[in-house]
């Protein structure tokens, strides 16, 4: 990786933050403009994380000194193959969100676009970064828009999520600051590879210290990815938020996970001495909590959307369980098993809306509020109409949720059946504990939970599938655009190329999930890295 | 000086917890705003404590040991400036979910 291609690495945090802020020029009269910039915008992190993803393929990873400082003293950015796949799928589930947005969403509320750029370079800056301080910037970026687009649309529902959210994140910035300090007291470094080389030499009186100040640095993350009991406020803010806001926030709790899974081998590796699988335990039981919560959620649930919520949830138990018990065969498929979930729900996200466009009264609510901030009323009174949306509506959409069902459960041929194939494969098969060992209890209940949120969710679906597609007698086909269901169609065909494409993805993941559990090429990488010579500073 | 600034930060931490867990949006407000003031002084405190030694090399003779570390003082300023923009934008919620619900309990209604 030489010349351009190294300059790159940060295109995914300088874009959006050049095109959000051009953005926040123009007043909201110059919708279409702006629609166009973000677009351009987005469509370009697109291609840049297709050939980030490329780059990162090999077993050195990207490293990137911000202002030439040699890697410890300096902010350092990495792309490996881990930050790439999260790279990739934030752009994915951008393109998606912002295309169904175009439709009527953007012109509900105010600065819809510029909030959407920050949140793409707050995310993309999370995923990139190799600095434990960085992070937390990268994060608070990331939650400073998401703030202000889970107000998008405004309503007292909204808002009263929104005060929660707000409330909630704020308190676990608090942790991660605290966290952060702690780590930085007994170490003296910020840098996360420079954390891992000073990990095993600390004296044993500071090693308390140390797992205290990761501990609650952990809880900002699992605050963020929802793990049970700290995971409620999800079930009010995300079934709140415009959909397409919805669908962009499934990669939210990704975020927590990653780190989560960044920095565990990192700080709490097999080289880390005597500290080392510091909260395995925990990560796994709080894993299959979460899970357990899931389950019974998606049971008792009615309305679509906390279906999807709950679903999250599940996703999110599943890969923390994963997290905990660092298996490079376990990692490889939770990854598997992340992407698709993502994808899957981000679409489910998209789709909830336009099925209960045709039941739901609040339809109109929105056409008002559409036409209090200026915008062509026509369309959104000929939906009152019904009956005008192009033939096959109603099938198309039963089609898209049945794929999403059978995603979500994990049954064959869609991706989400790999997915679980593929964890439930490791977890018989345990390759780090030895062939005579066999399974563990552990290992045993989480095959159980996995198979029965598979079940949970069968019953769910099944039961409001048929209540929104067979059961209406009268049943109106909502009017919807193309542009409205060609990202819920392009995200569930995505799932089936990782399902046809499944080997060459699984090589992939597992490949990412041996590097990311034994980092030690990753740490020399970065500590090692060199800088650009003062000469050729001036020409690049 | 160390048992001073742990007592402080353990009332701000308390009190601040204390609001946090309040039923009136003001209260968590103000809440949220001490905690941050602990979280800034417990970051501070991280440098180890000292006083009277500068942050920044005013020669390049004598030893490190002379100057405090520069480091948590430019984290608590990050951590200043982000925490009054976001307490500024949770107010601005506040007064929104006061418009619409007509009262200033969390939920959004009196139990």
């Amino acid at each position: 990786m030489a010349g351009w291609a190294h300059h790159l690495i940060i295109a995914p945090i300088l874009l959006p933050l050049v095109a959000g802020a051009l953005l926040a020029v123009y007043d909201e009269r110059r919708q279409f403009l702006k629609g166009l910039i973000n677009l351009f915008s987005t469509l370009a992190n697109l291609a840049i994380a297709i050939t980030l993803l490329q780059l990162a393929d090999s077993d050195a990873p990207g490293i990137y000194l911000l202002g030439n400082w040699p890697a410890p003293f300096g902010i350092v950015l990495v792309l490996d193959r881990l930050s790439a796949m999260m790279i990739l799928l934030t752009a994915v589930l951008a393109t998606a969100s912002l295309f169904f947005s175009m439709a009527r969403w953007h012109t509900v509320g105010h600065h819809f676009h510029t909030l959407f750029q920050f949140l793409v370079m707050g995310v993309n800056g999370a995923f990139l970064t190799g600095d434990l301080f960085n992070l937390f910037v990268f994060f608070e970026v990331m939650l400073a828009s998401s703030y202000g687009l889970l107000l998008h649309g405004s309503g007292p529902r909204r808002v009263q999520a929104s005060l929660h959210y707000v409330v909630v994140n704020l308190t676990a910035a608090f942790f991660f600051l605290v966290g952060v300090a702690l780590i930085y007291g007994v170490t003296g470094t910020l840098n996360m590879a420079d954390l891992a080389t000073r990990i095993p030499t600390l004296a044993a009186e500071n090693k308390v210290l140390l797992e205290v100040g990761a501990a609650i640095l952990a809880m900002a993350f699992l605050v963020k990815a929802a793990m049970w009991p700290l995971g409620f406020w999800l079930l009010s803010a995300y079934p709140a938020a415009a959909p397409p806001v919805a669908a962009i926030f499934a990669i939210l709790s990704k975020v927590g996970l990653y780190a989560l899974l960044r920095l565990r081998p990192l700080l709490f590796g097999s080289e880390a001495g005597d500290v080392a699988g510091y909260g395995a335990t925990l990560l796994f039981a709080g894993g299959l909590a979460t899970i357990g919560f899931g389950i019974l959620g998606v049971l008792a649930s009615q309305a679509m959307t906390r279906i999807a919520s709950f679903s999250l949830m599940i996703s999110s138990g599943t890969v923390l369980a994963a997290i905990g018990l660092s298996d490079p065969q376990v990692t490889g498929g939770a990854l598997f098993y992340l992407a698709s979930s993502t994808l899957t729900i981000s679409a489910f996200f998209l789709l909830i809306e336009l099925i209960e466009r045709g039941q739901n009264p609040g339809a109109d609510l929105i056409a008002v509020t559409a036409e209090a901030m200026g915008a062509e009323p026509d369309e959104e009174d000929a939906a009152t109409d019904g009956g005008m949306g192009f033939p096959g509506t109603l099938a198309l959409l039963g089609a898209c949720f049945a794929a999403c069902a059978l995603l979500l459960i994990g049954l064959p041929p869609l991706s989400g059946f790999v997915a679980k194939l593929a964890l439930l494969a490791a977890l018989f098969a345990p390759a780090s504990e030895g062939a005579a060992a066999g399974i563990s209890a552990a290992s045993w209940a989480f095959i159980v939970l996995l198979l029965l949120s598979g079940v949970a969710t069968l019953m769910t679906l099944s039961r409001v599938g048929i209540r929104a597609f067979w059961a209406p007698v009268d049943a109106v086909a909502p009017r919807i655009l193309a542009v409205e269901v060609a990202p819920v169609v392009a995200l569930l065909l995505l799932t089936l190329v990782l399902a046809v494409k499944g080997g060459t993805a699984m090589r992939y993941m597992e490949e990412t999930a041996r590097s990311v559990l034994s980092p030690s090429s990753y740490v020399e990488d970065v500590l090692s890295a060199p800088r650009v010579p003062p000469a050729k500073a001036g020409l690049q | 000086m160390a048992l001073l600034l742990a007592l402080s930060i353990g009332i701000l931490a308390g009190s601040g917890v204390w609001l946090l867990l309040r039923p009136r949006t003001y209260q968590v407000v103000i809440g949220l705003s001490l905690c941050a003031f602990a979280v800034n002084l417990f970051i501070f405190s991280m440098g180890r404590l000292r006083s009277g030694a500068p942050p920044i090399l005013a020669s390049t003779t004598g030893t490190l040991a002379g100057y405090a570390d520069p480091v948590p003082q430019a984290l608590v300023l990050t951590a200043i400036v982000i925490g009054f923009a976001t307490t500024a934008l949770l107010l601005v919620v506040l007064l929104a979910a006061r418009g619409f619900t007509g009262t200033d309990h969390v939920d959004g209604q009196e139990r």
